[in-house]
């Protein structure tokens, strides 16, 4: 029974080893005695560090745009809004003329409202996966509380709407295969016009 | 006694009930006990459930397939990714999806590093109910923050996944992944090491988790339990073993078992079954790279379209061994995008209906300790 308290004591040489790890002094002695050392500092101080994400870290969508924000990707088919698991999009439009009509810019019918409830959102990307037009991607900004809990919380159109370089520049990689496969598309369909997919609500109407 | 009971019958004494929950620390998460006491000892216990209740599989029934796995993530948010697998091999058996062998690498991996995620962190939070407040937790956080990292770097959620699909997975994993997962796995055995000379043969540990909760062998399988609670009273039941799915019939793994199946027994099968994990995680990565590079076998299909996938008329039953037992799904189709009915079994639920033959003449403070080492969360208990 001698040994009792060896398996106490052994835990505590760990616990005191890893708290000199978490000090510059500390690892300092740790050296001087001869022991591995690794860093034991593995938290941020949040709100003054930030820490870096990767890149595929989503957490809400935005509306992408070439150019101006007139031209959006967006067309309304209200795919993401069917598909949006907790059922967070709305959205109305196509907008349309007093004939009924659809309105286009730049040869496509937009939205004319499109609101995202940040409070009901919870970050699947499913919206990101079905939309058939790269019109909406993830955001990587998770800082967005606000101080009113109805009309802070639902993001409209304007807010949503970002450019397709701020998509390029948090995502390279994703932003790059879209805009090849955007490109693509566009080959596709510039030599014949009549010849656009057919699920394209854009396509023209003589 | 005789003396005993001529004392107490002048004295009066009577049973005291207390609520141990909703709102407790212990309870992980909103769970309730109402436990009667008889002095320290408790003589009955009765659990309460349903403060989590969101509906899930309601939802699930009007909504597609592919909708439900956000859902998924939230049953049990330890284990997001194989709770995924779980819906996607029910699916897949529905459907008849082929699924593509790089695609079930990639699931092995996830799978098992949800596993290190899940005993790393129970292990860490049944000290905390010890009372060994902190230190040990915030070890095993340390390490399940690095597992988390890499989830983030494939699927872009840490704990919400959301990364398998029917077929194999959203998208591939980034350039360099597969070689940060090498190292953590590499180094996870002396992780492992440091955590037993913490905890392993510490004296306090051991008088406090060692007889305590007993789960006799008949009773454990009776009451249909799973997972290491029931391996830990020496049931040799893995559902890795005993269903072969997915590609776990390649790899050498054992399946540790417990002999009296107490506090203790839990706690130290679940660091042996992490050093199993480490083993499976190693031949995984070894061998996927031989593996042909495509992701799913037909593209991205189940991801762009949802409404398309419509099972033919009848029923399919995906199961897989998660963390914390055998996790199943129940599908029932009748053709249209949604299913007819969705079911879910968890290992949670199932498992917590032998918490009072556990507790019953056991003290209050160790009925927080078996309800640890039971290791249930409450996303999936009340679904």
């Amino acid at each position: 029974m001698a040994l009792v308290g060896k398996g106490v004591l052994q835990g505590m040489g760990l616990t005191l080893r890893t708290f000199l790890e978490t000090y510059p002094w500390g690892r300092g002695l740790l050296r001087v005695l001869g022991r591995s050392i690794k860093d034991g500092l593995v938290t941020v101080q949040y709100p003054d560090v930030k820490q870096q994400h990767h890149e595929r870290f989503r957490y809400f969508p935005f509306l992408v745009y070439d150019g101006a924000p007139e031209n959006l990707r967006c067309v309304s088919c209200k795919i993401c809004e069917q598909e949006c698991p907790p059922q967070c999009i709305h959205i109305v439009g196509p907008a349309k003329d007093e004939q009924g009509r659809p309105l286009k810019a730049n040869g496509r019918t937009y939205p004319v409202k499109f609101d995202i409830d940040v409070s009901i959102c919870m970050s699947c990307r499913i919206c990101v996966d079905v939309c058939p037009f790269d019109a909406i991607e993830m955001d990587n900004q998770y800082e967005l509380s606000g101080m009113d809990r109805f009309d802070a919380m639902n993001f409209t159109k304007e807010k949503l709407l970002k450019s397709n370089e701020y998509f390029q520049q948090i995502k390279p990689t994703e932003a790059g295969e879209v805009d090849q496969r955007l490109a693509a598309k566009a080959a596709k369909a510039s030599p014949k016009p009549a010849g656009a997919p057919p699920q394209n609500p854009a396509a023209p109407t003589p | 006694m005789e003396a005993m009971n001529s004392t107490t019958a002048s004295a009066q004494t009577q049973l005291l009930e207390v609520s141990l929950g909703p709102q407790h620390p212990s309870t992980h998460g909103v769970f309730r006990m109402n436990a009667t006491l008889d002095g320290e000892t408790i003589v009955k216990l009765k659990p309460v459930l349903g403060y989590l209740h969101r509906n899930h599989e309601q939802i699930g029934e009007s909504i597609t397939y592919i909708a439900s796995f956000p859902f998924t993530d939230r049953l049990d948010y330890f284990c997001a990714m194989s709770n995924n697998l779980g819906l996607a091999l029910a699916i897949e058996k529905l459907g008849g999806i082929p699924v593509s062998e790089r695609g079930e690498y990639l699931r092995v991996i996830m799978a098992e590093l949800t596993r290190l995620v899940n005993h790393t962190a129970i292990t860490g939070f049944l000290l905390n109910d010890m009372g060994a407040f902190g230190t040990p937790l915030l070890y095993a956080f340390r390490e399940r923050e690095k597992i988390l990292d890499l989830f983030e770097a494939a699927s872009g959620s840490r704990m919400m996944c959301n990364y398998i699909r029917p077929g194999g997975v959203r998208q591939d994993v980034p350039p360099g992944w597969l070689e940060q997962v090498r190292q953590l796995v590499d180094g996870y055995p002396t992780f492992l090491d440091e955590f037993e000379q913490l905890l392993t043969e510490n004296e306090i540990v051991k008088q406090r988790t060692q007889h305590v909760g007993v789960l006799p062998k008949e009773l454990a399988t009776n009451a249909s339990v799973t997972g290491p609670l029931l391996r830990a009273c020496g049931v040799n039941y893995d559902v890795r073993k005993v269903d072969g799915y997915s590609i776990y019939p390649r790899f050498a793994f054992k399946v540790p078992l417990g002999t009296i199946g107490d506090v203790y027994d839990r706690y130290y099968l679940r660091i042996l079954e992490m050093r199993e994990s480490v083993k499976i995680l190693q031949q995984a990565l070894k061998e996927i790279n031989t593996a042909s590079p495509s992701i799913s076998p037909k593209g991205q299909a189940m991801v762009k379209a949802p409404r398309t996938f419509r099972p033919p008329k009848g029923e399919a039953y995906g199961r897989i061994e998660a963390p914390k037992g055998e996790l199943g799904f129940f599908l029932v189709s009748d053709g249209t995008p949604q299913p007819y009915r969705y079911h879910i079994r968890s290992p949670s639920f199932v498992n917590l209906t032998v918490l009072e033959d556990m507790c019953l003449g056991q003290k209050v403070a160790d009925a927080i300790i078996i309800l640890g080492s039971i290791d249930i969360v409450l996303g999936e208990v009340d679904r």
